[in-house]
């Protein structure tokens, strides 16, 4: 600000008075230099955490309040009770003496009394209310009228500088007709109610200081911690799926829920980049036949000599688009498989029953092939899941065998079938595998083969859509299971794992 | 045969009426759901083909209301969604038979008939008889002329079915749906080998074949 008025004012002479212009701008730059503090300051007061301290502190310093207002005002009674008694018993032994000596005697007793340093205050006066002897000069109107207790001003004779105190004192009316009076100064109950009232306003200043702050500080933390997510999740919505929330490793309460969230953001991620695995493979595997159908149209189209070309390759036409539409198809269903479980309808099947039954729907085409399918499952392979889903992903990984087994020399004892497929329990889980003595999969190549239309060099010339594996995946990985894929020394046995009690829901990773 | 096509998209139930006409049905169409109804409660119909998605009112609430009616049209539901909770929502729903997007004519034609003489049709006999071919469905034997012939149980159910409905065409799907409770496409043609398996066993050294195969729609079992 300082800098910008010295330029001002080395402006030529012209410029000196300011337009009504600058002044705005003025004001704005200034609003500009102290509007993100304030609006910090909202901004933090705006929190939960401060605006909890702030109902904390009221409710805490009005308990503060009545507590002391409370002890104030006991212990100004207890001093007012203590002065009583002390003032009554003065009164009794003085009564006591003039009983006995007479007025003489009292005034004797009194005047000696009177001269201790710290004393009560006394006075012995007539019946018409001149002093006889004491230390009190001057009292207020009509006291000593009154027989009783009275609050009233008074003046120490043997103070010098004649202040006024205030005194609790009790007129006592002798049988003869003469007054006493005995009473106390009430200053130092005054000043240690004063001490204590004073005492209490500064311990709930503190605490409102005190507390402010600390909500500040909380909130502040609270939101530096909070700004940090937003400032992330900004970027994350901005596009930047790889992005995590910071985490303090605290597992309070925002560190669970950003964990939670972490685990959310993968799993969208992981979804969106199959999304665009699906695009980019549908651009690429879905396209290939298409030209190829458009091409032939177009070649009968230029070259057909009369109704038979036509047929042929209208026939053609349909048989290729009917492989496309069962390749998209085969892609729905992985996509609907692993966009989650909410509304695939689970139930209880036998996984028995389903490896019979896809062994015995299969059995026929190995044959053909010359090639044995065995079926081995065992009892007792209740699972809860999506019995057409486990039949398609089985149905699948059966059909890959028979496409790539080699028929085995099977010696007199009965060595393994060409393709085996199998159904066991595996603890908590249960296992359909089927196992062929093809060519297998490379290791390095068996995290590649379950993606979609991953269809390694060897199978190039096999007809198919290169789904199957990544269909049984997607299906393992709806049911919380998945697909194993291992040699079998030669050949694969793929495997799919799927848990018992159907899916369960994700966990965050701890 | 005399058909009603409920079906938004003009082309589409142009396409499936003018084909119809072709193989000699009747076949009327409605563009949206409310007008569906009303010509369904109004005319007697063997079998109606709905859409699943229609304007006005959706084609399960139209069968659901058929069915109130107590209507009991054969009815075959045509879908884009050809899920599984999806076919089975449509069956429960009071469809007969369900057919996802996009289909082949002969598909739909084979099913339509199957479903239009299914009323009238043989359910209840206990013996099938094709020509010399006898099925037996009490005692599971199958004769041909004087011969026994030994069928495993699924080939027993397959040729039941195609017995069942024979003169019909039956499409590969709706073997596999029927014979084997499948839902799915088993990419490689498992069918054909199952059908050539029992075409051996009941056509192999006989003059005469009955279990014919339709090109580009199925199989068929017939007399002549």
């Amino acid at each position: 600000m300082t800098n910008d008025l010295v330029t001002t004012g080395a402006r030529p002479a012209a410029e000196h008075s300011p337009p009504a212009g600058w002044l705005r701008g003025g004001r704005a730059r200034l609003k500009a230099l102290i509007w993100p503090r304030l609006s910090a300051l909202g901004k933090l007061s705006n929190t939960t955490a401060f605006k909890l301290t702030l109902v904390y502190l009221t409710v805490f310093a009005l308990f503060a309040a009545c507590l002391l207002a409370y002890f104030a005002w006991n212990t100004r009674r207890l001093i007012t009770e203590q002065i009583t008694r002390t003032v009554d018993a003065e009164i009794t032994g003085l009564s006591e003496q003039y009983n006995q000596g007479g007025i003489r005697r009292l005034v004797f007793i009194i005047d000696s009394r009177a001269r201790r340093p710290g004393s009560s205050l006394y006075l012995v006066a007539t019946p018409t209310g001149d002093g006889l002897a004491g230390n009190v000069g001057l009292l207020g109107e009509g006291v000593l009228e009154q027989t009783g207790w009275t609050e009233t001003v008074y003046r120490r004779l043997d103070d010098p500088e004649g202040t006024e105190h205030h005194a609790l004192v009790r007129v006592f009316q002798l049988p003869s007709g003469f007054r006493l009076l005995v009473g106390r100064d009430l200053d130092e109950r005054e000043r240690l109610y004063d001490v204590i009232l004073g005492a209490g306003q500064w311990s709930i200043a503190l605490v409102i200081v005190l507390g402010l702050a600390g909500g500040f500080f909380v909130a502040r933390r609270v939101l530096q911690r909070v700004d940090a997510m937003t400032e992330t999740s900004r970027t994350i919505m901005a596009g930047d799926l790889s992005g995590r929330l910071p985490t303090a490793g605290s597992d309070d309460e925002l560190d669970r829920l950003a964990v939670n969230l972490n685990v959310m953001l993968e799993r969208i991620e992981a979804l969106m980049r199959g999304f665009k695995e699906v695009s980019d493979n549908i651009a690429h595997d879905l396209k290939t036949p298409l030209t190829r159908l458009r091409n032939r149209a177009e070649e009968a189209l230029r070259t057909g000599k009369g109704e038979s070309d036509y047929r042929a390759a209208l026939e053609s036409t349909i048989e290729e688009s009917d492989e496309l539409i069962r390749t998209f198809n085969a892609l729905l269903m992985i996509a609907r498989a692993e966009s989650g479980q909410a509304s695939t309808p689970m139930t209880e099947f036998d996984a028995a029953e389903i490896a019979r039954g896809v062994g015995e729907l299969y059995d026929p085409l190995a044959d053909d092939k010359g090639l044995t399918l065995r079926i081995e499952a065992g009892d007792n392979l209740a699972a809860r899941g999506n019995r057409e889903l486990v039949t398609q992903a089985l149905a699948n990984l059966v059909d890959n065998a028979i496409k790539y087994a080699r028929p085995h020399k099977l010696d007199a004892s009965g060595t393994p079938a060409d393709v085996l497929v199998e159904a066991r329990r595996e603890g908590d889980h249960i296992a359909l595998s089927v196992s062929d003595r093809g060519p297998g999969i490379a290791s390095a190549d068996r995290g590649r083969a379950v993606q979609r239309f991953v269809r390694l060099e060897q199978s190039r010339s096999e007809p198919g859509s290169g789904l199957g594996l990544s269909l049984a995946s997607a299906v393992a990985h709806l049911h919380g299971g998945e697909l194993r894929l291992e040699d079998n020394g030669p050949g694969l046995k793929a495997t799919l794992v799927l848990p018992r009690g159907g899916p369960q829901l994700p966990q965050p990773s701890e | 045969m005399r058909l009603l096509i409920i079906e938004d998209d003009r082309d589409a139930a142009d396409y499936i009426a003018r084909a119809f006409r072709e193989v000699g049905h009747v076949a009327d169409q409605a563009p949206d759901g409310e007008e569906g109804l009303a010509l369904a409660v109004d005319r007697q119909y063997d079998v109606l083909i709905v859409d699943r998605m229609l304007p006005k009112r959706d084609g399960l609430s139209v069968i659901g209301e058929l069915r109130a009616k107590g209507i009991e049209t054969p009815v075959l539901i045509l879908s884009a969604l050809g899920q599984v909770d999806d076919r089975v929502k449509g069956l429960r729903a009071g469809g007969d038979d369900y057919l996802p997007k996009p289909y082949s004519f002969s598909e739909l034609l084979a099913r339509v008939e199957v479903l239009a003489r299914r009323r009238g049709g043989r359910g209840e006999e206990t013996v099938y008889r094709v020509a010399d071919l006898e099925l037996d469905r009490l005692s599971h034997q199958i004769r041909r002329g004087k011969q026994d012939i030994d069928l495993q149980p699924r080939e027993f159910r397959l040729l039941e079915y195609l017995m069942k409905h024979a003169g019909q065409v039956v499409t590969r799907t709706m073997l596999l749906e029927n014979v084997w409770d499948y839902h799915f496409d088993p990419q490689t043609n498992v069918i054909d080998v199952h059908i050539s398996r029992l075409r051996s066993k009941i056509d192999k050294g006989f003059s005469q074949p009955l279990l014919h195969t339709i090109r580009g729609a199925g199989y068929m079992i017939r007399d002549k």
